[in-house]
């Protein structure tokens, strides 16, 4: 088993792979604004860090989110295209999950929150790092208030509003190798992982913006 | 004759607007040319919507690059480049074709190419009429672009001779389809209703016209407002609307100018080809018009039928497949989807170094 792992849903952009035991190879970098261009010469420099090509995968696993949408689309795009490419199963991981995971929390309940902007929070209950409690979510945090009182909390949704998240503490992102070492558990339990697919968990702003379409240049 | 097998065999994917399209060519001969569009689910917003638009490409896109690979009969491992559009267009879109590119031609160990969505709608044409005139004369019409382009190598210099100063000639064929309730989108229900009415019945104003006017400059927002003002003042009188006199004096007003910059720019130029793109060249009073107009001039018209000159990936992999021919340089893995592309790069080529692309980023992830 070879897993290439990537993930976009939070400003890191971090790809792993991962031989269904160890994680062989990393990346992460922060940097809300650029996955287009960061994404596929991470995944070159972990492929030659590990000094093996694209085509030995056998497995690809990528961070479904919930996330901000642009970024989100990089990652499963990415996931998608090399599926059909190579002929191989792509698997969805819960964004969220792999934050839980790389928080080894082995009792909890404890809150995972992501930025999702807006003055909101992608959020979700653990009861431990591989049991998650409630459906992905996004809400105000002080909407929230009540669900989360009183408990340890992980991820930048959570380090961002302390009122709401008193005890908030790292990881801040999510870890590519992470999402594959949760992977990697599950498929060697046989346990059957999400489909590929978004979970955006907001309709899409149905705003026609003004002068839509225009793009030739002035 | 050479073997056509020598000639590049390239896929294109193009999302810059509403339309996944995913287009295999070899040289100029088209080989598959799938679409899926997602114009349905923007019809009730009267135009389209970047989010809307965005999840669809990436629900599209496999499925669409699976069915232009069945529909050409070749297989991905014998392509010889992936070319896809990387501005301009809507951010969002371009990123999820940008990726799907990316990957693509990285999995299969293929080059990339980062090509202009505009220099595409103009090399689309050597599909359908052989090899472009150089230089070529372009008039692109949609609802995006109303642009007038100048080329002498569609790969390396594509030269703006004119361009809309506010609104795109298909953006006001959609506000006046919405003004007399026709649906959206308006090019093709107000080109079925001129058909049947009066282009002289009203004088609608014709812009940029005037003597000391920007020779080649297009602007349609005054026209869209003196017809809808003509509409309204109709319906305030408790008259019933013409529509298909309006359908008919509205369009004339907008291919009459058109038309008449088109000609005007070749002359100007010493081109004796004009070739017509985009989307509003599937209008047929437009066609009708410019293949009169240029008769008269003695300049040849070319314009690709319908499907080719709405978006699609045929015209990327057209433009993908010259780009190889004349050994243009690939594109960098950390291509960037740039919103606002200028025309003049038909291409985006790899750098040395690790570059930003400053403009698309404000656009990309507000
Ligand atoms: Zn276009």
């Amino acid at each position: 088993m070879l897993l290439l792992a990537l993930d976009t849903a939070t400003p890191a952009v971090t790809v792993a792979l991962h031989d269904g035991t160890d994680v062989i190879a990393s990346s992460s970098q922060v940097d809300a604004r650029r996955h287009g261009e960061l994404l596929l010469p991470a995944v070159d420099r972990v492929l030659a860090e590990a000094g093996v090509r694209l085509d030995a995968v056998t497995d690809i696993v990528v961070g479904i989110g919930p996330g901000p949408y642009t970024g989100l689309r990089v990652g499963l795009m990415t996931a998608d295209t090399f599926g059909i490419a190579l002929g191989v199963p792509v698997h969805g991981v819960c964004t969220l999950d792999g934050l839980a995971y790389a928080a080894d929390i082995e009792k909890g309940p404890f809150v995972v929150a992501t930025d999702a902007r807006r003055k909101e929070v992608y959020w979700a209950r653990y009861a431990d790092s591989r049991t998650r409690l409630t459906d992905p979510a996004v809400d105000r945090p002080a909407d929230i208030a009540d669900q989360v009182a009183g408990l340890p909390a992980v991820g930048a949704g959570a380090l961002l509003y302390p009122d709401a998240f008193p005890s908030a503490h790292e990881p801040e992102h999510v870890s590519a190798a992470a999402l594959a070492g949760l992977a990697a558990e599950k498929l060697a339990a046989g346990e059957e992982l999400p489909a590929p697919r978004p979970l955006y968990l907001r309709r899409p702003d149905a705003q026609v913006p003004k002068n839509y379409k225009v793009v030739t240049p002035k | 004759m050479a073997d056509s097998r020598d000639e590049p065999l390239v896929l294109g994917i193009e999302t810059s607007c509403d339309e996944t399209g995913v287009g295999i060519v070899r040289g100029t001969t088209l080989l598959a040319d799938a679409i899926a569009s997602s114009v349905d689910e923007h019809a009730r917003f009267g135009g389209v919507v970047p989010e809307v638009a965005s999840r669809a490409h990436l629900e599209a896109m496999v499925p669409t690059i699976d069915r232009a690979l069945k529909e050409a009969g070749v297989s991905a491992r014998d392509l010889d480049g992936i070319a896809v559009t990387a501005g301009p267009g809507l951010a969002g879109a371009l990123l999820v074709g940008v990726s799907a590119a990316k990957a693509y031609a990285y999995a299969l160990g293929k080059p990339l190419y980062g090509v202009n969505h505009l220099a595409s709608h103009i090399c689309v044409d050597q599909l359908e009429h052989g090899a472009l005139p150089e230089p070529t004369m372009a008039l692109l019409v949609s609802g995006g672009h109303s642009s007038l382009l100048l080329s002498s190598d569609i790969t390396s210099d594509v030269r703006p001779m004119g361009a809309t100063i506010d609104d795109a000639a298909g953006e006001a064929f959609d506000k006046i389809a919405r003004v007399l309730n026709l649906g959206f989108p308006g090019g093709p229900v107000i080109d079925r209703y001129a058909r049947e009415g009066d282009p002289a019945a009203i004088a609608f104003p014709r812009g940029l016209t005037g003597p000391r006017d920007p020779a080649y400059d297009f602007s349609f927002s005054g026209l869209k407002t003196a017809v809808a003002r003509w509409i309204e003042a109709k319906r305030a009188a408790g008259e019933e609307v013409p529509v298909r006199d309006v359908a008919a004096s509205f369009q004339e007003a907008v291919v009459d100018v058109l038309t008449r910059k088109a000609v005007r720019a070749c002359k100007d130029e010493g081109v004796d080809h004009l070739m017509i793109g985009g989307g509003v060249a599937a209008n047929s009073r437009l066609r009708a018009l410019a293949q009169e107009r240029c008769e008269a001039a003695g300049i040849r018209l070319r314009v690709p039928r319908p499907k080719l000159c709405t978006d699609n990936g045929a015209m990327v992999a057209a433009l993908g497949a010259e780009m190889v021919a004349r050994g243009r340089p690939a594109s960098s893995w950390d291509l960037s989807a740039d919103s606002s592309l200028p025309v003049t790069d038909t291409h985006v080529p790899g750098q040395d170094h690790d570059h930003v692309h400053e403009v698309s980023k404000e656009n990309l992830y507000s």
